[in-house]
């Protein structure tokens, strides 16, 4: 079933109805189209609306603006039970007092109608179920009973045994330890095979989205950063944002400029960048584009060096790095290279990503360009649209600015009547370099300088906040 | 060493709630097990250097008096029907208290208020809502009460609830409701309590799954709140054993409509009246309500060991 989100907007309005400036936009204007039969990883970091997305696609979350089509159904007005989905939580939610077997019937039986299944056919639908997930064996045990993997697939018994037409699944794996991670992971991956049920998924986690999507959604607060194949999204980046959050260990990012179709970090000449004009720009290089090069023109001093056995990861230096490290990942034939204490590299064209300083968006240079548009090409041929976002990233700034207003300064009676018979005692002192600081700053909130007060009073702030 | 020191500290600390402890409720228990079997016993008799002998002889002639098993019919039936009504009533309200959101504190507060209200206090008022003033042959009564009003309102006749006429049924269904009434608060407040932990998720994939209001209320709601409602009715008998307030607040002391003293006394009533006369007999009734109310909790914790999800 293909899946299509226009505009879709989440707003969730801040606690004070009349201030608006509270408001928090969890997803905004989403415009994606989901091929059939795909299994699509919505990625980002959290707090980016990607979870919000989900709920709004299961219909436990009414959105704001936007409609949601499955297939030519304009299903944004139906209640979650008619749409015809199977959602699998992120703690999975399985009912405790039911055994498997019961969870696992239990969406059945609570279809009504001529929907209804006779006993047999939905026990028969059941160990369908259960023996694609592999779980036919623990029928008569009670969620507890089972480890975290296994509740992990009867939750996915119980969201597929509806035959639903679109799967989601919530953070599927983040309460499974990293071995029952990489198995589930692959397990998944059978199923929805297996299945052909479109399904989309939910992770904050980059590593996971890449290994099993057929294409990732990337987005930061609410908005799409990019689509595409997994692997396309590592190598072609739209913009900063992406670049830096797909890749472990992660791309290294470097301030420089390009004057003259030539690209100098600091004032070291690394790179032709032909057809680019001059600017300050943000330079990221993956970790596997570097090559040791007594001439290269990148120099390095060299913190340590880290020995993976195929490979090796140089740890280094350098004054223009945004990182605090520069991780190269060589060849561990090249180790007899590396002498002394500082190291020259070459970068590989196709491995180094420019970005606009101001903007943070992708400067295309040399050969780029040809295979970023081959990529769309190929995408459209494929039925997919290619979405980036376009003009300013959104800031984290606005977030942080956001949140300092949010914060509630809610002050307990007992801190109160405390206050009160301390402020006596160390009066001198303390009022003394409060009063002018209030003073200077009239547009703060009334509440500030009683934070601050709380905060300097740990025992007091502890208890103002057991009593809120 | 240092560990010693800290426990003779401890129990130290504890002292004072062991010498209250003891002198309250550990002798008591003692000393009611002892005039319980000592036949015939009475403090009187006993400052006077009267000889006891031991044996069960209070028991059974407490079984014997019409007076006792009119008490103990009454505190079973009285039990059976309101723990019953009062924890359903309790479920469904909690339930709903917990799904609105506008003026929850209110009817929350509302709910609450006979917990923190006398409950004899609230006899009275019930009494008065229910009972007929100056009720003489051939005249109308002072006063009817707000309830009978409101019947004559609506156009049915008068009903005497709880006055010298009044029957067997009116007196049951006052009593019924005002204890129900009256369990209400304490039963709301711990399933609330219950049902704001139980995780939203489960009612999300109970929506998602397509689940009825009703089936998600028997599938989900009650079973993950088994835990508190059998708290609730285990309380619930043990606190309908004991129901006393209810019959003086409504009765007065009479224990009965005034024409028919004793009508609804219970088993703690007839200990009350017992205590200071017939120590033996009322300590053997205590006994007896002892043993009834551990047999009954008995059977609530395995039935609920079957029934309850932990």
């Amino acid at each position: 079933m293909k899946v299509v989100l226009q505009h879709l907007t989440k707003i969730f309005p801040s606690r004070n109805k009349k201030d608006k400036s509270a408001e928090v936009v969890a997803v905004n204007d989403f415009n994606l189209e989901i091929p059939d039969g795909k299994l699509i990883g919505l990625l980002g970091p959290s707090g980016c609306g990607k979870s919000t997305t989900l709920y709004m696609i299961s219909g436990l979350q009414a959105p704001s603006n936007g409609k949601i089509f499955f297939g030519d159904d304009d299903v944004t007005a139906l209640a979650p039970e008619n749409r015809g989905i199977g959602l699998v939580f992120q703690n999975y939610a399985l009912y405790p007092h039911m055994t498997v077997q019961q969870n696992i019937l239990f969406p059945l039986q609570n279809l009504k109608g001529e929907n209804r299944l006779s006993k047999e056919e939905m026990l028969t639908r059941a160990y369908e179920v259960a023996k694609l997930v592999q779980i036919d064996e623990y029928m008569d045990r009670k969620p507890s009973e089972l480890s975290g993997g296994q509740q992990q697939r009867v939750a996915i018994a119980r969201a597929l045994v509806k035959m639903p037409r679109v799967l989601l699944l919530d953070e599927p794996l983040s309460n499974l330890d990293a071995r029952l991670r990489l198995q589930t992971r692959e397990e998944i991956r059978r199923i929805q095979r297996d299945t052909q049920i479109t399904t989309i998924f939910v992770t904050h986690d980059q590593e996971e989205a890449m290994s099993i999507s057929d294409f990732i959604v990337v987005m930061k607060l609410g908005v799409i950063m990019q689509t595409g194949k997994p692997q396309w999204v590592y190598d072609d980046p739209a913009n900063l944002f992406v670049a830096k959050f797909l890749g472990t260990p992660p791309i290294n990012v470097f301030t420089g400029s390009v004057r003259g179709g030539a690209l100098y970090i600091g004032e070291e000449e690394v790179l032709s960048v032909p057809g680019v004009e001059d600017q300050d720009v943000y330079v990221g290089v993956r970790p596997e584009g570097f090559l040791l090069d007594e001439n290269g023109g990148l120099s390095c001093a060299i913190s340590g060096i880290d020995v993976m056995g195929r490979d090796v990861s140089v740890v280094s230096t350098n004054a223009n790095s945004l990182n605090p490290v520069v991780r190269s990942i060589i060849s561990a034939d090249e180790m007899g290279k590396i002498s002394g204490e500082s190291v020259k590299f070459n970068l590989k064209p196709h491995k180094v990503f420019l970005f606009n300083k101001e903007t943070e968006q992708r400067v295309y240079f040399g050969e780029q360009m040809a295979a970023h548009e081959a990529m769309v090409a190929q995408m459209a041929e494929e039925g997919q649209n290619y979405v980036t976002h376009e003009g300013p990233l959104p800031r984290e700034a606005d977030d942080a600015a956001k949140e300092e207003v949010s914060v509630p300064v809610k002050k307990g009676f007992l801190a109160k009547i405390k206050e009160k018979f301390k402020k006596p005692k160390d009066e001198q002192p303390e009022t003394a370099e409060e009063t002018p600081e209030s003073a200077e700053e009239p547009s703060e909130s009334v509440e500030e300088p009683q934070a601050e007060s709380a905060k300097e009073n740990a025992p007091e702030g502890e208890q103002t906040d057991k009593e809120g | 060493m240092n560990k010693k020191k800290n426990q003779w500290k401890a129990w130290l600390y504890l002292l004072p709630a062991l010498v209250v402890l003891g002198v309250f409720t550990v002798w008591p228990i003692i000393n009611t097990l002892r005039m319980g079997f000592l036949e015939g016993y009475n403090s009187a008799g006993e400052r006077l250097g009267q000889p006891f002998s031991f044996g069960f002889a209070n028991f059974t002639s407490v079984i014997g008096y019409s007076e006792f098993t009119t008490c103990l019919g009454n505190t079973l039936l009285l039990t059976v029907v309101t723990v019953p009504i009062s924890t359903m009533l309790a479920l469904l309200i909690a339930v709903a208290l917990n799904s609105i959101k506008p003026l929850k504190k209110f009817f929350q507060t509302i709910f609450f208020l006979p917990y923190v209200t006398n409950s004899i206090a609230i006899g009275m008022v019930f009494m008065a809502m229910f009972s007929m003033i100056g009720v003489m042959p051939g005249r109308e009564p002072m006063s009817i009460g707000i309830i009978n009003t409101i019947i004559e309102a609506f156009g049915g006749t008068r009903i005497d609830w709880v006055n010298q006429t009044s029957g067997w049924g009116a007196n049951f269904f006052v009593l019924v409701v005002f204890i129900v009434w009256n369990a209400l608060p304490f039963k709301i407040l711990v399933l609330l309590g219950g049902l704001q932990n139980v995780d939203k998720q489960y009612y999300d994939a109970a929506k998602v799954d397509g689940a009825s209001r009703w089936r998600i209320f028997w599938r989900v709601t009650v079973p993950l709140l088994s835990p508190m409602i059998a708290y609730v009715v285990i309380t619930g008998f043990i606190g309908g054993f004991k129901e006393y307030n209810s019959i003086i607040g409504i009765f007065g002391d009479t224990m009965g409509p005034n024409t028919q003293q004793g009508k609804w006394n219970t088993m703690v009533g007839y200990i009350i009246q017992n205590v200071s006369g017939f120590q033996g007999r009322a300590s053997a009734a205590a006994i007896i309500l002892f043993a009834i109310i551990f047999a009954v909790t008995l059977i609530n914790l395995y039935v609920s060991k079957k029934k309850v999800h932990y």
